[in-house]
C-alpha cells in the first residue's frame, strides 16, 4: 500500500473535522463544501481498500488479514452512514454527528497501519 | 434559540432523544456498536480460547453498545427505559472492569473496551453512559412536559 495515501487521507478527514467544528459553533447545518470533501475522502478511502487487498495479496510477511480487511472495509460505511444521519436533521448537530465520523476515520486507519505493521490484531 | 435545541425543549415529541445533542450522541454509540461489534466478533472467532472471560466481556459490551443505539435512536417510552438500563449498566461496567484491572492486571491479560475504565478508547466509554443519562434526563423532561400539555389541552 502506498504510504502517502492513508496520510493524506488522516490530514483531509482531520481538516474535515475542523469544518464542522466551526459549523457547530456557529450554529449552522452541514455545507455543501463540506459534503463534497466527504465525498472526496470517500473515494480515498476506496482506493485506500483496493490497494490495501491487492498489497495484502502480495505482502511477504504475515499479517492479521481479517482484520485487516475488516478495517479496510468498515472504514468504507463511516462517512455514507454519518452523512445520512446528519441530513436527516439538518441543524449545527447535523455537524456534530460528521464531526464524529470524520474523527473517526484518523484513528481507524491508524489501527489499519498498526495491523498492517504487525502490531495487535 | 438555536433550532438544534428543538429536541430538548419543552414541547418534545416522543422521538425527541434522536433530535438534537442526541442526535451526536447517537453517533457516537453507533461507532462504538459497530467498532466493538467487530472487534469482539473477531476476537470470539479467532482466538476465544486464549482469554475467554475478556472476551466474552467484549461481546457483551459490545451489545450494550447496539442496543443502546437503537433504544435511543427509537426514542419511545418502552425504549426509553430500555436505554436508561443499559447506561446504567455501561457505567456499572466500566468503573467495575475498570477498577478490577487496575487493581489486579493479571485479570485482564488481554484489554477490553472498559479495562483502564476505557483508556484505550479515549476514557469515551466512561464518558458515554453519563452524557447518554444526562440526556436521557433532559429529554425525558421535555417529553414529559409535552404530555402534560397534551393532557391539559
Amino acid at each position: 500500500m502506498p504510504e502517502y495515501l492513508p496520510t493524506v487521507l488522516v490530514f483531509a478527514a482531520l481538516i474535515a473535522a475542523g469544518w464542522t467544528l466551526i459549523g457547530l459553533l456557529r450554529d449552522r447545518g452541514p455545507d455543501r463544501i463540506l459534503l463534497g470533501a466527504l465525498a472526496l475522502i470517500e473515494v480515498g478511502l476506496l482506493a485506500q481498500a483496493v490497494l490495501g487487498i491487492a498489497g495484502l495479496a502480495g505482502a511477504e510477511r504475515e499479517v492479521a488479514s481479517v482484520t485487516f480487511v475488516g478495517y479496510l472495509l468498515g472504514i468504507l460505511l463511516v462517512l455514507p452512514i454519518a452523512a445520512a444521519w446528519a441530513l436527516a436533521e439538518r441543524s449545527r448537530w447535523g455537524n456534530a454527528v460528521l464531526l464524529v465520523g470524520c474523527l473517526a476515520i484518523p484513528v481507524m486507519i491508524v489501527r489499519l497501519q498498526q495491523v498492517w505493521d504487525g502490531q495487535g490484531v | 434559540m438555536s433550532d438544534g435545541a428543538r429536541g430538548a425543549g419543552p414541547r418534545a415529541p416522543a422521538g425527541a432523544l434522536r433530535h438534537g445533542p442526541g442526535r451526536a450522541l447517537i453517533a457516537v454509540y453507533a461507532l462504538f456498536a459497530l467498532s466493538a461489534t467487530a472487534r469482539s466478533g473477531v476476537q470470539l472467532a479467532t482466538r476465544f480460547d486464549e482469554a475467554p472471560v475478556p472476551y466474552l466481556l467484549s461481546a457483551f459490551a459490545a451489545l450494550m453498545y447496539a442496543l443502546a443505539t437503537v433504544a435511543l435512536a427509537r426514542g419511545s417510552e418502552s425504549s426509553r427505559v430500555l436505554a436508561t438500563v443499559i447506561c446504567l449498566v455501561e457505567l456499572l461496567g466500566v468503573v467495575v472492569v475498570g477498577t478490577i484491572s487496575m487493581l489486579t492486571p493479571e485479570a485482564f491479560p488481554e484489554a477490553t473496551v472498559w479495562s483502564g475504565f476505557g483508556s484505550g478508547y479515549g476514557y469515551v466509554p466512561l464518558l458515554l453512559p453519563v452524557l447518554g443519562l444526562v440526556w436521557l434526563r433532559m429529554a425525558g423532561r421535555g417529553a414529559r412536559g409535552a404530555a402534560q400539555d397534551r393532557r391539559a389541552r
